[in-house]
């Protein structure tokens, strides 16, 4: 236990002399480990902040996993909302709560700076939740809503920007002859991507059935979503198909489908992982390369040195471990640095917005996997590296390395 | 028993065409504790090999080489190194000492390789030894701002800091003017003495061999008494007129 108490302090006592002595050597054999760890780390980081990205604008778009639709057309000349009241009822009966209609419709708004056509949507309430729709000011839809005289709606950001940016304390309002120029009530602002720049507005189906002129929402075509349990998803897809198909009766139309993006491929992210990975351990691979270069210049240039010390007493485990933990050592530190660059790179507001595109609630801090992966990494190749060294330096003939 | 004995000592190496270069052949020879053993010898003839395996850094081919009157080839690897590192101080010709540290981080090296007292206290031996051999005042020098001279005191305080048994010198005056040759060597003998040490010095040089009280020869890998060498050493001390 002394002994190796002794032989740990005394590695370390000649390691920081090493590091004193032969500074501007170590400060070169750092650079490129800490540029290639900070690359790696930085794309680990990049990589999970742009899976994150990815997912949540698939989800904003399709629908959290599980997400299924329904095209439903009742067949012969059905009574409105015959397809409506079938949904609502196959809901009730398998006990789902998370689901909204979607209409799409496209109808002129009267903006300060004249009528523009808008993208317009009818939703039930839990739209957000399955779309994961993060409201950037006001909020969304509350209990209420769909009785206003005044219907209430909320707009992207672009809308928001086309009628002056104004403060939704003060209800601001627009108006759309799609709905006799009644008056829209902004309530919230709901995040958008930032290639999103054309106006767009969410309102309750319940509401643009009353505002509408009477008989248009039943001209439109909802889509019918369902968000249900993933585990559950492909039987409850296969019961509500066969349930809204005996409800609809004869010569209906029933298509019902999964639609988020579980249902075109596992993860939409791996074959960006995959790569950012593979460009990563190239760059730490090469980095590798130049400290294993600079490494074997050193220590032939240390074989005198290292000769000396043996003839000294020190064991060739001594000399083997000493050779490895000055490249082990060296490279955590480089690791660190790199890690701490990488995140410096990561979260600068320019690099995360473009990562994010806008679509991340609230972006993630430096993903620790990263920062664990990068020193991991440095480490390990820092001990890859200074194996061969070591193994150089064990081999050193003390006497002939010493008459050098 | 002998610290040192080398028992009918052969050592080879192998060269092109599975041949064998034989680079000492048949060497006899004890060293025990204060003797003042001096080997001359030309270039070639096998003084390398020889301070290898008198300071446990290479084992011979054949015969024995004992220490402490085991054979070392008994002796692990490891515990040969310690031993070493413990018992025996090498000094040389260029004087070997580590750049970019000072007198007083050269002489601890060996230290480093300690364990006990003698590690934890290393700086202050060190630092005594130094003031032994009158670098007091250059502790905190580095070897490029030292004289020969005086990088030799550093290279003997170094050598001798954990009092060794056996002292191998290697030309340790090769690169010294005579008269810096003759003070260093009065020192290392004045120290060695004091701590009862064995001194093996392998030299060119006749008055530096002359000091010792055996004189050998080595030529062509044979170890043999040099009398010419102990007759200029016994005028030196006034035996034979």
């Amino acid at each position: 236990m002394t002994r190796f108490l002794t032989s740990l302090v005394g590695a370390v006592a000649e390691a920081w002399q090493e590091v004193r002595v032969h500074r501007g050597r170590v400060l070169l054999s750092l650079v490129g480990v800490t540029v290639a760890v900070s690359a790696l780390s930085a794309s680990v980081a990049v990589t999970e902040l742009a899976q994150r990205a990815v997912l949540e604008q698939a989800e904003s778009s399709s629908g959290r996993p599980f997400t299924m639709s329904a095209n439903l057309t009742p067949g012969g000349t059905p009574p409105p909302g015959a397809a409506d009241e079938a949904w609502f009822e196959t809901l009730d009966r398998f006990d789902i709560s998370y689901a909204t209609r979607i209409v799409n419709d496209y109808a002129p708004v009267q903006f300060p700076d004249g009528v523009a056509d808008t993208s317009m949507i009818f939703v039930d309430d839990p739209y957000a939740t399955l779309h994961r729709t993060r409201m950037e000011q006001g909020s969304w839809f509350a209990v209420g809503d769909a009785e206003r005289l005044a219907p209430a709606v909320v707009v992207n950001e672009a809308f928001w920007e086309r009628i002056g940016s104004p403060d939704l304390a003060t209800h601001p309002t627009v108006t759309s002859s799609r709905f006799d120029d009644a008056t829209l009530v902004v309530i919230g602002v709901y995040a958008s991507p930032s290639w999103d720049t054309e106006p767009g507005l969410m309102m309750l189906a319940g509401s643009a059935a009353t505002a509408l002129p009477p008989g248009a929402f039943d001209e439109l075509m909802p889509m019918y979503e369902m968000w249900v349990p993933p585990a559950a998803g492909e039987e409850l897809m296969r019961l509500v198909q066969s349930d809204l198909t005996a409800r609809l009766g004869k010569g209906a139309t029933v298509d019902v489908f999964r639609t988020d993006y579980g249902a075109f491929m596992d993860d939409p992210t791996a074959v960006l992982r995959m790569l950012t990975l593979g460009i990563g351990a190239v760059i730490l691979l090469l980095g590798a390369l130049g400290l294993l270069n600079i490494a074997l210049v050193t220590v032939r240039q240390r074989i005198r040195e290292i000769g000396i010390r043996r003839s000294m007493g020190a064991t060739s485990s001594r000399v083997f471990f000493s050779v490895l933990m000055e490249s082990v050592v060296a490279t955590a530190v480089a690791g660190v640095v790199g890690v701490m660059l990488a995140v410096l790179i990561v979260k600068l507001p320019v690099v995360e917005e473009f990562l994010t595109q806008g679509m991340v609630a609230d972006p993630p801090a430096f993903p620790m996997s990263a920062a664990v992966f990068g020193l991991v990494a440095a480490t390990a190749v820092g001990a890859l590296a200074g194996l061969i060294p070591a193994i150089v330096a064990v081999r050193v003939k003390p006497i002939d390395a010493i008459r050098i | 028993m002998s610290l040192l004995e080398l028992d009918d000592v052969t050592r080879t190496v192998p060269i092109a065409d599975s041949e064998a270069l034989t680079i000492l052949s048949g060497v006899d020879l004890k060293v025990d504790a204060g003797d003042r053993v001096s080997i001359v010898g030309r270039s070639g003839s096998g003084k390398s090999t020889l301070l290898n395996l008198l300071g446990l850094l290479d084992l011979p081919t054949t015969g024995e080489l004992r220490w402490d009157g085991v054979d070392v080839r008994s002796i692990r690897s490891g515990h040969r190194d310690r031993i070493r590192g413990r018992e025996i101080g090498f000094i040389f010709q260029q004087f070997n000492l580590l750049e970019g540290r000072t007198a007083t981080e050269n002489a601890v090296l060996p230290l480093l390789y300690a364990d006990g007292p003698s590690f934890w206290r290393r700086e202050r031996i060190a630092r005594d030894m130094l003031e032994r051999v009158g670098l007091g005042h250059r502790l905190d020098s580095l070897p490029s701002s030292l004289s020969g001279g005086e990088q030799q005191r550093v290279a003997i305080a170094r050598a001798l800091v954990r009092t060794p048994r056996v002292i191998l010198a290697d030309e340790p005056t090769g690169a010294l003017d005579l008269e810096t040759g003759q003070s260093v060597m009065d020192l290392l003998d004045e120290i060695v003495s004091e701590q009862g040490a064995a001194l093996v010095t392998i030299t060119h040089d006749p008055a530096i061999a002359a000091r010792g009280d055996r004189h050998l020869r080595l030529d062509s890998g044979v170890l043999t008494a040099d009398e010419a060498t102990a007759a200029a050493a016994a005028v030196h001390r006034g035996v034979v007129t």
